[in-house]
């Protein structure tokens, strides 16, 4: 037996055209609140056409209808059973000072596993530039730091051949993009189960040692902390919280000891890592004004006590801000 | 079209539905469409910083940095949550994403999903996301596994012509109660299926296709249950076809010279 489908859809046709139009208009305004009445005609049109797809499923062969007929209930049922957050005023500052600190601390596990994967990459990287000088080429690739340490720390404190004189905006600009573009790929990484994360952050922290041995092999340790350490508290903590989302991520593809499908996981994690994503680049921008219009100052122009008590001054900030800040936000 | 790849939802309400998914061809359709838009908009702010360059060169310049950057990583997640899960490629291919469970998606779907971009793009033109759809269950890219998101077709169906269906004419075959109930008991859905796909689509058919297709899908159903000579004579493929239909859509109507 086959549904008399002529009969049948001449019956329903019109509640189908009501329901589409319905939808129409809730998906060309997305703000639209209906009132009750047409709430209670929507929801009497998502279960009447239900009912007539259950019907058609069972009773007929026309496959055009019925596809027709459960494009439109498949669009009703997202409407229909979204809980869709309520719309919150947006809180910034609160998500930053409060929400962002008291997730980092949620995961704090995964951050010092973040920072010993760094750690290990830096003594190699100091290993490598200390037994094989030749090596600096291979594992600092990078043009202001191919040379010899001594000769730059002299170019730079002459203030000869400003190279970002009139540029200072641009570059710190340049600076925060590439940064959060790299955050942005350590943190994803996460996917390929922690592999390409850990690979980052060890390849972070080999470019980090070998620049910090070379530059204290050549005695320029001073100078060393006077350009680093004013971005770098805040870029390279910044980094190792990217690092720590991508092994947050990697946690929930792998799933080690527990029950829940690997979809639960995800869902689980997945405003935590909004969250470390944004509160990342909020650093990075910071990081790079830092870098940009004080790190590049060098003696005579600032004295390498006062940078180097700068950033000092910003890691013990940092320190508190990560480790205090939002205690009496809620796990979720 | 094709239905084979299809994701099943079972509502609360017990009915099940399908929806079509986009394959990783006409999604990177749509990428294309919204690069172009990204390079739109970015353009014409291009045009616009110049003015801001007689205050400051290098601060024009730093607002460019700064702006593309932000279209190209905002653009998709603001319009994907503003619009539902769709953006300009994806709205002029009818294109949605979707939260995995057929749901409206949550702000931090659609975050990680474009944020998942740095990696599905990799190495380059999104090779990694473009072999993740073709392997994938569900034609997935990788932010869309780790986002819990699908993308779905929603193609604008062309209303059956059931008109073809409603003729209501006078139905020889309802006289022959006995032969009626064989041919429902014998004839399968499938069968059934393809007499009203004829019917429905024959203007889309050539003049002797049309024959042809009626004469082997009324042959199929006279060795099904073979009528009288009285009742099917001077009828043709077509009309037989159209009877049969009616017969096995369970209407009982009969001619004033039934028994």
């Amino acid at each position: 037996m086959i549904l008399d489908l002529p009969r049948f859809v001449a019956a329903e046709q019109a509640f189908w055209r009501e329901l589409d139009a319905v939808l129409d208009r809730l998906e060309s305004e997305p703000a639209l609140r209906m009132s009750l009445e047409e709430l209670e005609r929507f929801h009497y049109l998502y279960e009447r056409c239900s009912a007539d797809l259950a019907k058609m499923a069972t009773f007929s062969a026309e496959a055009e209808a019925r596809e027709d007929l459960e494009s439109l209930v498949a669009r009703a049922y997202g409407e229909i059973h979204s809980t869709r957050e309520r719309r919150k005023r947006p809180r910034p500052l609160h998500w930053f000072f409060a929400v962002f600190p008291a997730t980092v601390r949620r995961h704090s596990r995964l951050l010092w596993l973040a920072l010993l994967i760094t750690a290990l990459g830096a003594a190699f990287g100091a290993f490598a530039v200390l037994t094989d000088p030749d090596s600096k080429a291979v594992i600092m690739p990078f043009p202001g730091l191919e040379g010899s340490p001594a000769e730059r720390v002299a170019r730079e404190e002459s203030g000869r051949n400003d190279r970002l004189s009139g540029h200072r905006a641009t570059f710190s600009a340049q600076l925060m993009t590439h940064n959060i573009r790299v955050s942005i790929a350590t943190f994803s990484l996460g996917i390929t189960w922690g592999a390409g994360s850990v690979a980052v952050l060890f390849y972070n922290g080999i470019t980090l040692g070998a620049v910090s041995a070379d530059y204290a092999r050549a005695g320029q340790t001073e100078f060393l902390l006077g350009w680093l350490l004013p971005h770098g508290v805040i870029e390279i903590p910044a980094f190792l919280i990217a690092g720590q989302a991508g092994l947050l991520l990697a946690s929930a593809m792998i799933g080690w000891g527990r029950r829940t499908t690997r979809r639960e996981r995800l869902r689980a994690i997945a405003g935590d890592l909004v969250t470390l994503a944004g509160g990342v680049a909020v650093l990075l921008v910071w990081a790079g004004l830092v870098e940009s219009f004080l790190s590049q100052y060098h003696r005579p122009v600032l004295p390498y006590g006062l940078k180097i008590g700068f950033g000092m001054v910003e890691l013990i900030l940092l320190v508190a801000f990560l480790s205090r800040a939002g205690a009496s936000e809620a796990a979720p | 079209m094709s239905r084979s790849r299809t994701i099943e939802i079972e509502t609360p309400e017990g009915v099940r539905f399908s929806l079509l998914l986009a394959g990783p061809l006409v999604r990177f359709m749509a990428w294309a469409i919204d690069g172009c838009a990204i390079l739109g908009i970015s353009q014409t702010v291009g045009r616009l910083l110049p003015l801001a360059g007689i205050i400051s060169a290098d601060l024009a310049q730093a607002a460019y940095v700064v702006l593309y950057f932000a279209v190209s990583i905002g653009y998709g997640m603001i319009l994907e949550w503003r619009w539902r899960g769709q953006t300009i490629g994806k709205r002029l291919l009818r294109l949605r994403v979707m939260d995995d469970q057929g749901l409206h998606l949550r702000f931090s779907q659609v975050a990680i999903r474009n944020l998942m971009r740095a990696v599905d793009a990799a190495p380059a033109l999104y090779m990694a996301g473009g072999l993740a759809c073709l392997l994938s269950d569900h034609a997935r890219r990788l932010g869309d596994v780790a986002a819990g998101t699908i993308v779905v077709r929603h193609p604008k169906l062309p209303h059956p012509d059931l008109a073809q269906l409603l003729e209501g004419k006078f139905n020889s075959m309802l006289a022959y109660d006995h032969l009626v109930r064989r041919l429902r008991q014998r004839a399968s859905p499938e069968a059934a299926g393809i007499a009203i796909q004829a019917l429905v689509r024959r203007d889309q058919l050539e003049p002797e296709a049309r024959v042809e297709v009626f004469r082997q899908i009324a042959s199929y159903f006279r060795s099904l249950a073979e009528f009288p000579e009285e009742a099917v004579a001077q009828m043709t493929d077509e009309q037989y076809v159209r009877d049969v239909v009616e017969v096995l859509s369970g209407r009982m109507r009969r001619p004033a010279t039934s028994a």
